[in-house]
């Protein structure tokens, strides 16, 4: 870099640059938010829907499985699973856990109640009817 | 070493190359989990493994980011450290947590975890990378508070440079963007959108700032190359990092229940992200090229401009391959992200904590650089390393191209796991390269040990 273009000026460029953009992030965060209910699935964040969140954390499913794309790619996509599977399935199969089978990845038994499992479906529910722009392209997530 | 209280740093890095072999360890068990997955259950089961192995190394680079904030603020400041003491408490304080928290993981129920530290008070756990207990964030706070104290103190008495004003502005925004992980709100799109301001602001903003910040110390000290020039690239790569990070958040938001327009913003900006990591490379060779000195350290120099090509092609490239909407709606969430995450978290931060470490463990040990031999062992650690990492990104990138034909590009989709056995080979040989990782992990901790004749330190 030559002459010409001084360090006084990188450094202005920089705090000008820096400012600017972090004040568009904020600007848009804002607008993104003021756009939310139309696409967030708020209307149905029940109380379930909350409980269900909360055992979705304290169990770190995102530890093994991804959920709308994000966490662990070790284990299938939720984000769609309530319409892939149904109800009565997610409920049979985190039961059923851990399979056994030799050689197979295991998921742990989380000894969830009837109520804390139709809490953790009422999650997945409304997660799957949140506007993803069309994502996953296909049920297989 | 020019001020005793550099030495604080020792330490640091010691506890940093600790935690980074733990963090290997944890990721072999994974890597053999994706093949065998019975593998360690129901004892370690693959999320807690998981949890343990980012953890691990996001605590590791925060341990080597303060080890190189301690080395370098005095000696850029010209004057000693405010208090090596509260740098030595916070050491410990740091260091009791992080291991108390790791133990946690692996020998409580994570739920039972969560139910004893306060997490019903305030829900934080159970978010990917932000799976520390309440109390540990809270003492992550602490911790961070009083070490920006020391520092600030540090540099008001002393010489402000611009080295260490990025780097102070770096770790600032890292302290100040972590708050945002105290923010759980039940709509789980809102969630999302502010989890990404930790983890995205993070590693494509602040942390930039951090690494190129120390990037410039090194280079400074091993080429000789003059301040104003070095600093003035310097101030060009953080306003690229800046300017294409910020609004490149927003390819984290196409698919998460954020509108549309983010597909247009975040793969424009985004797909400019990779030149500050070109321009990082370039700046890199460009110093050594124009080098006014031959340093003694010559492993030094090599990890600086192996942080310099890994965090461009990890970063830069691999970020770019998935990072347009169009493109990322197939390969979203699929073994391409994790082969980008590999290479980009390597390539950036952790060669540059072993750049600073190469740098400056020999000073702090009493030579100006280590014996022929030993930067031999350093060197041979990072070829080993480097080359079974862009392995390991090539295998999951295969893997993941695979996947995403079969799982989501096809006509007859597959589900996740019969995708999973169909691309088993490519996890197999990723496990290897992992092995290979794993050796050059060891070599490189043989080189501490390796005798010989090292150079003396010449006080100037």
């Amino acid at each position: 870099m030559s002459g010409t273009f001084t360090k006084a000026m990188a450094r202005n460029i920089f705090y000008g640059g820096a400012v600017f953009f972090f004040l568009l992030l904020v600007a848009l965060s804002f607008d993104t938010m003021s756009g939310l209910p139309k696409s967030d699935n708020r209307a149905n964040l029940t109380e379930s829907v909350l409980r269900g969140k909360h055992i979705w954390e304290t169990r770190n499913c995102i530890g093994c499985h991804t959920l709308l794309g994000e966490g662990a790619y070790f284990a299938p996509e939720l984000g769609n699973v309530y319409p892939r599977r149904g109800a009565e399935f997610i409920k049979a199969w985190i039961k059923s856990q851990p399979t056994g089978t030799p050689g197979r990845r295991q998921m742990p038994n989380f000894n969830l109640t009837e109520q804390e499992l139709d809490d953790i479906v009422a999650f997945l529910k409304y997660t799957s009817e949140i506007n993803t722009q069309k994502w996953p392209p296909n049920i297989e997530g | 070493m020019k001020y005793s209280s550099q030495s604080v740093a020792m330490p640091y890095f010691i506890a940093a190359i600790g935690l980074f072999v733990g963090q290997i360890i944890f990721g072999l068990a994974m890597g053999l989990q994706y093949v065998v997955g019975d593998f360690l259950f129901p004892e370690i089961p693959f999320n807690v493994a998981r949890m343990v192995h980012t953890n691990l190394l996001i605590v590791w680079l925060l341990f080597g980011f303060m080890g190189a904030t301690y080395f370098l603020v005095p000696e850029e400041a010209e004057t000693e450290l405010y208090s090596p003491k509260l740098a030595l408490l916070m050491f410990w304080v740091f260091l009791i947590a992080g291991a108390a928290t790791i133990l946690g993981y692996l020998l409580v129920p994570y739920s039972t975890l969560a139910e004893m530290t306060g997490n019903n008070i305030l829900a934080t756990m159970g978010r990917e990378f932000l799976e520390q207990p309440l109390i540990t964030k809270i003492g992550i706070v602490i911790v961070a508070l009083a070490f920006l104290f020391n520092i600030t103190m540090t540099m008001l008495k002393g010489r402000k440079t611009v080295i260490s004003i990025v780097l102070l502005m770096g770790l600032w925004g890292l302290a100040i963007f972590f708050l945002f992980s105290f923010y759980n709100p039940g709509n789980l799109v809102k969630d999302k959108f502010y989890w990404w301001w930790v983890v995205h602001l993070w590693v494509e903003g602040v942390w930039e700032l951090i690494m190129a910040a120390i990037l410039a110390f090194v280079l400074i000290k091993v080429t000789g190359v003059d301040r104003e020039v070095i600093e003035k690239w310097l101030y060009v790569i953080i306003t690229l990092a800046l300017v294409t990070g910020l609004i490149g958040t927003g390819h984290h938001y196409f698919w998460i229940g954020t509108p549309e327009y983010w597909q247009w913003l975040g793969s424009i900006f985004s797909a400019l992200e990779p030149i500050p990591f070109f321009a990082m490379t370039v700046f890199a060779f460009n110093m050594v090229n124009r080098r006014r000195r031959e340093h003694p350290n010559k492993a030094a120099v090599l990890w600086a401009l192996g942080t310099g090509v890994m965090a461009f092609l990890g970063a830069g490239v691999w970020g770019f391959l998935h990072t347009l909407a169009p493109v990322n709606y197939y390969t979203h969430g699929s073994q391409i992200t994790a082969a980008h995450g590999h290479m980009a978290f390597y390539g950036a931060y952790v060669l540059v904590v072993l750049t600073i470490i190469s740098y400056a463990m020999p000073l702090l040990r009493g030579r100006a650089a280590n014996s022929e031999r030993s930067q031999v062992c350093e060197m041979w650690a990072f070829w080993l390393m480097t080359i079974s990492m862009v392995f390991i990104t090539l295998f999951l990138t295969a893997a993941g191209i695979l996947q995403v034909w079969l799982q989501r590009v096809s006509d007859t989709p597959m589900p996740f796991m019969a995708v999973q056995d169909q691309i088993a080979l490519f996890y197999w040989m990723r496990l290897w390269a992992g092995v290979v990782f794993a050796a050059g992990l060891v070599t490189y901790l043989a080189s501490f040990f390796v005798k010989g004749d090292s150079k003396p330190l010449i006080h100037a």
